[in-house]
C-alpha cells in the first residue's frame, strides 16, 4: 500500500444528481423537486390560512367541545371499522387462498369488485333503499363493506406467497392447525394485513361522501360543512391541521409496529406450494359467509343502482348532461393520471438510482399525501389561490392538480416497483452496445417500466374518476362532473337520476380496473429464470 | 484486433480502496484471464475499463487509443468493447434477434448482421423467443452473441460461466474457448474458479489486495508461482524444507533439480512439489526402502484421481504430504507406501 503514490483528492460526489453528468438527472432532479414542490404548497398554505386570524383564535377553534365529540366520533368509528374489515379480509383471503372452496377464482373477483365502487355510491345504494339507516352503526356497516378489500387484497397476495415450508416446519415442532396459523402463518402475512388496515384507517378519515350520506359527523364531514356552509376558512383550516394529524398519526403507528417481524426467507430455496385446507363440514358455513359478505358488499349497492335506472327511466333522463359529465370525468382524470405518473417518474428514478439523503427525503414527501384527505389537499390549493393566484382559483388547472397530489402516491407505488426491476445493469449493458445515455432510457429504460407507468396511470385513474370531494370544492363554477352531478341529484332525494351517473363511474373505471387486474394476475413475464 | 494496456489503475470506495495500482496487459487476440476471490475487486476492474466508473488514477489504452487517464474520459458507447455480464442481463423486452441486432445501426438489426453471430453461438434457431424462455446456458450464448455482434475492439467477461451448472459450464466453457480463439478477439475474462483461468486463458493475472501479484502463461504461474498463497490458490501443495545447492535442492525427498532461477544465494528455504509430482507405490514387508516411506492416512476419491494424505514414518521435518495417483492407483487408508519424488520443483 505504501509503493503507490497517495491518491490525488479527488473531488468527492454529493449524490450523483449534483455532478452534472449528462442532463437526464439534471432533467429528474428538475420532476423531483417540483413534485416535492407541489406536494408541501397545500399543507404551507393550510398552515398559513389557519394562522391568519393569530395562534391565539387557532387554540380557540381547535380546544372546544363540538372538536371532542368530532374526535370521539371519528375515533370510535376508525377503530371498529378497521377491526370489522381485518376479521372480514383475513377470513375471505384465508377461505380463498387456502381452503379447497369451489369457485375461488369467482370469489377472488367478487370480494374484491367494492373496491371499483366509490363509497358514497355504496351508502346511496343503501340509504335510497332503506331511508332510515343513519348513524353510527350505518356508518360502520357501510364502510367495512366498502373498505374490506384493502385489508383483502395485500393479505391473499401475502398467503399466496407465504412458504409452506414453514408451516411444515411448525407442525413437526408439534404445534396444532389453529397454533400453526398463529403463530407461523399470521406472523408472515402480518406486515400485509398491518398495511391494509393502514389504508382502511386512512380511508375512513379522509371520507366525506358516505358519513355526509347516514348523517354521521366526522372531522372530514364537519371541515366541508364548516367551509361550504360557514364560509369559514380559518376554522376549516384550522381543524383540517387536527385531520392531518391524526392521519399522520396512523401512518406512524404502521411505521412503528409493521417494520417487525417482517416476513423473509432464509435461503435460496424453492418455495414450496400451499396444500389447501379441504373444508369438510365447514364447507356450507364458508360458502354461505363469502355470499353474504359479497352480496352485502356489491350486490346491494349495484342492485340499487339497477333498481333505480330502472325507477327513473321513467322520468326523464338527461342523457345529454350525462356524456357531458362523463366527458368532463374523463379528461379531468386523464390530465390528473398524466401528470401524476409523469411526477412519479422523476422521483422513483431518483429514489432508486440516484439513492442519497435528499432524494429519501423527496420520495418519502411524495408519499406524504397518502395521509392527506382530499378535503385538506383542496383547501390548501384554495387557500393558496384565492390570496396568491387568483386566476388558478376554480379553474381546472387547479383540479387537475389537486388530483395528482393526491394520488401521487398511486402512481409512485407503480412506477417505483417498476423502476426497481429495471436493472441498471441492463442500461450499462446498452451503452457498452453503443447507445448514448438518452438513447437507453428511450430503448431500454422505458419499455421496461411501461406497464408500471401504465398501472400508475390506470390506478389514478380510476381514483380522479370517482373522487368527491376535492372535486366538490375545486371544480370550475358551472362544470360537472359525474360524480358532481350524482351528488346535486341525491342530496335532492332524486335517486333516480342520480343513478345512471354512479353506473357511468363505475363503467368508466371499470376499464383501466379489468386491465390492471389482468396485469396484476398475470404470470411474472419479467424476470430471472 | 487491439491490445489492452492498463496501467496504475486506483479505485476506492471511501475508505477502502478497491484497486490500488492495478497493470495489466492484454496482447491483441489474446485471452487473458483475471483471477481473484470474490470481493478482490475483479468486476470492478471490469467496470472501469467498460467506462461505467472512472478511476482515481491510471490509464487504459485500447491500442493507440487512450480510452481513460487524468484528462480523458470515452463514454462506454464509443469505447468499442463488448461486456458480458455475469447473468448474462439480456433485455427482457426484446425477443433473442432484438437483443443481438441492439447495438447495431437501424438498418442491420434484421437479416445477416444478426443471423451471423447466433450462428457462432449455435443458437441461430433461437432468434425469435424471448430470453425468460431461454436456459441458463442459452442466455449466456446470446449476451456473447450481442457483445460480438458489432465487432468489438476488445471484449470483457464478467464470470460468464458461475451461474451455469457443473456440465454444462464445461461445454459452454469449451464452446466458447473455441470461438474467441478461432475469431481472435482480444478478451478479458474475470472468475475465481483457477481451473477455468488455468484452462481457458493464453495468460493468467492474479488480483490480490487490489493489485495483479503475478501475470503469466498458465503453466509459469501454476509451476512458478511467486509466493507460497498464490501456490496454494492455484492448486493443491506440499512445502517442503529444502537446502539449496548449484541448481538442485536437497529435501527428504531426496535431491531434487530446480526450477528457474528460485534458491539462487540462498542456503535454505521452501520448495514447492506439486501431489502429481510424486510417485506412490505400495512397499511390500521387508522390501528395501526406496525414497520416503510413509502411510496412508486418508484416500480422498474423485473417480478420475484421487489425493492421498500420506504420514511419513521417520519423524522429520515433513509432517504430510498431498500425492495425486489415477483414480485406479488409490490405496486404501493404512497403506505402507514409499514416495519418489519426480523433479523439478520450484523455490518459494
Amino acid at each position: 500500500m505504501s509503493s503507490i503514490a497517495p491518491p490525488q483528492p479527488v473531488p468527492q460526489r454529493v449524490g450523483r444528481i449534483w455532478s452534472g453528468r449528462g442532463r437526464w438527472p439534471l432533467l429528474g432532479s428538475a420532476g423531483a423537486a417540483v413534485a416535492a414542490g407541489l406536494v408541501l404548497l397545500p399543507l404551507v398554505f393550510l398552515v398559513v390560512q389557519a394562522q391568519r386570524s393569530g395562534w391565539g383564535e387557532v387554540q380557540r377553534l381547535i380546544f372546544r367541545h363540538s372538536v371532542a365529540v368530532l374526535l370521539w366520533n371519528t375515533v370510535r368509528l376508525a377503530v371498529a371499522c378497521t377491526a370489522l374489515c381485518a376479521l372480514l379480509g383475513v377470513a375471505a383471503a384465508w377461505c380463498v387462498e387456502r381452503t379447497a372452496l369451489p369457485g375461488r377464482r369467482l370469489w377472488a373477483v367478487a370480494l374484491i369488485l367494492p373496491l371499483g365502487v366509490p363509497d358514497f355510491v355504496v351508502g346511496f345504494g343503501w340509504v335510497s333503499l332503506s331511508p332510515g339507516l343513519h348513524g353510527y352503526l350505518a356508518a360502520v356497516m357501510i364502510m367495512t363493506l366498502s373498505l374490506y378489500p384493502l385489508v383483502y387484497l395485500p393479505v391473499a397476495s401475502s398467503l399466496r406467497q407465504v412458504d409452506a415450508g414453514l408451516e411444515e416446519a411448525g407442525r413437526s415442532l408439534g404445534l396444532g392447525p389453529w397454533a400453526t396459523f398463529a403463530k407461523v402463518t399470521l406472523r408472515q402475512i402480518w406486515p400485509a394485513v398491518l398495511g391494509g388496515c393502514m389504508l382502511v384507517t386512512l380511508g375512513l378519515l379522509a371520507e366525506y361522501g358516505a358519513f355526509e350520506i347516514v348523517q354521521y359527523q366526522t372531522f372530514t364531514v364537519a371541515i366541508f360543512t364548516e367551509f361550504k356552509l360557514g364560509f369559514d376558512a380559518a376554522g376549516a383550516c384550522a381543524l383540517s391541521l387536527v385531520l392531518v394529524l391524526l392521519s399522520v398519526a396512523v401512518l406512524g403507528v404502521e411505521l412503528a409496529i409493521g417494520n417487525r417481524g417482517r416476513a423473509w426467507r432464509a435461503g435460496p430455496g424453492a418455495r414450496r406450494s400451499v396444500r389447501r385446507v379441504p373444508l369438510g363440514r365447514w364447507m356450507a358455513p364458508a360458502l354461505c359467509g363469502l355470499g353474504t359478505l359479497a352480496g352485502l358488499a356489491i350486490g346491494v349497492p349495484l342492485g340499487s343502482l339497477v333498481y333505480w335506472m330502472v325507477r327513473g327511466s321513467s322520468t326523464t333522463l338527461p342523457s345529454a348532461s350525462l356524456l357531458s359529465a362523463a366527458g368532463n370525468t374523463a379528461a379531468y382524470s386523464a390530465a390528473a393520471a398524466a401528470v401524476s405518473s409523469a411526477l412519479a417518474l422523476p422521483v422513483a428514478a431518483l429514489a432508486v438510482r440516484h439513492r442519497n439523503r435528499l432524494t429519501i427525503l423527496i420520495e418519502r414527501l411524495a408519499y406524504l399525501p397518502m395521509a392527506l384527505p382530499g378535503l385538506v389537499i383542496a383547501l390548501g390549493l384554495v387557500a393558496f389561490s384565492v390570496r396568491y393566484a387568483f386566476p388558478l382559483y376554480q379553474s381546472p388547472v387547479e383540479l387537475v392538480a389537486a388530483y395528482s397530489i393526491l394520488f401521487l402516491p398511486l402512481a409512485l407505488v407503480g412506477v417505483r416497483s417498476a423502476m426497481g426491476q429495471a436493472s441498471p445493469r441492463l442500461e450499462e449493458v446498452g451503452r457498452s452496445l453503443g447507445c448514448s445515455r438518452a438513447a437507453v432510457w428511450w430503448r431500454v429504460t422505458l419499455p421496461l417500466i411501461a406497464p408500471g407507468l401504465a398501472a400508475a396511470f390506470a390506478l389514478v385513474f380510476i381514483s380522479a374518476a370517482t373522487e368527491l370531494t376535492a372535486t366538490l370544492l375545486l371544480r370550475p363554477t358551472g362544470v360537472n362532473t359525474l360524480a358532481t352531478q350524482f351528488w346535486a341529484y341525491t342530496t335532492d332525494f332524486s335517486y333516480g337520476a342520480a343513478a345512471p351517473y354512479a353506473a357511468m363511474m363505475v363503467a368508466i373505471s371499470a376499464v383501466p380496473a379489468y386491465l390492471l387486474s389482468r396485469r396484476m394476475s398475470a404470470p411474472e413475464r419479467i424476470g430471472g429464470s | 484486433m487491439s491490445s489492452l494496456s492498463i496501467s496504475g489503475l486506483v479505485k476506492g470506495y471511501g475508505e477502502a480502496p478497491v484497486l490500488q495500482g492495478v497493470d495489466l496487459e492484454v496482447p491483441a487476440g489474446s485471452l487473458t484471464a483475471v483471477l481473484g476471490l470474490s470481493g478482490c475487486g475483479k468486476t470492478t476492474l471490469l467496470r472501469l475499463i467498460a467506462g461505467f466508473e472512472r478511476p482515481e488514477q491510471g490509464r487504459i489504452a485500447l491500442g493507440a487509443n487512450t480510452l481513460e487517464d487524468a484528462s480523458t474520459h470515452v463514454a462506454p458507447e464509443k469505447r468499442s468493447i463488448g461486456y458480458v455480464p455475469q447473468d448474462g442481463a439480456l433485455f427482457p423486452h426484446l425477443s433473442v434477434a432484438g437483443n443481438v441486432g441492439f447495438g447495431l445501426p437501424r438498418r442491420e438489426r434484421r437479416g445477416r448482421a444478426v443471423q451471423e453471430p447466433l450462428e457462432m453461438v449455435g443458437i441461430a434457431h433461437l432468434a425469435r423467443r424471448m430470453p425468460h424462455e431461454l436456459s441458463g446456458g442459452e442466455q449466456q450464448r446470446v449476451a456473447l452473441a450481442r457483445a460480438l455482434a458489432r465487432r468489438p475492439a476488445a471484449l470483457l467477461l464478467d464470470e460468464p460461466f458461475s451461474s451455469l451448472d457443473a456440465t454444462l459450464r464445461n461445454r459452454v466453457r469449451e464452446e466458447v474457448h473455441t470461438l474467441l480463439r478461432d475469431h481472435g478477439v482480444t478478451t478479458v475474462l474475470v472468475t475465481h474458479d483457477q481451473e477455468e483461468a488455468l484452462s481457458l486463458a493464453d495468460s493468467v493475472a492474479v488480483l490480490r489486495d487490489g493489485r495483479i501479484v503475478q501475470q503469466g502463461a498458465p503453466a509459469e504461474l501454476y509451476e512458478l508461482p511467486a509466493d507460497s498463497r498464490l501456490a496454494e490458490f492455484l492448486g493443491a501443495v506440499n512445502l517442503v524444507p529444502a537446502s539449496f545447492g548449484a541448481g538442485t535442492a536437497l529435501t527428504a525427498l531426496g535431491e531434487l533439480p530446480l526450477r528457474g532461477a528460485g534458491g539462487a544465494g540462498a542456503a535454505a528455504g521452501m520448495v514447492m512439489i506439486r501431489p502429481e509430482q510424486l510417485e506412490v507405490s505400495p512397499r511390500l514387508d521387508g522390501a528395501a526402502a526406496n525414497g520416503l516411506t510413509g502411510t496412508v492416512r486418508q484416500c480422498r476419491y474423485y473417480g478420475h484421481d484421487a489425493i492421498l494424505e500420506i504420514c511419513p514414518e521417520q519423524p522429520g521435518p515433513i509432517e504430510m504430504l498431498l500425492a495425486r495417483v489415477t483414480g485406479e492407483h488409490a490405496l486404501a487408508e493404512g497403506t505402507r507406501v514409499s514416495v519418489l519424488a519426480r523433479g523439478p520443483v520450484s523455490a518459494i
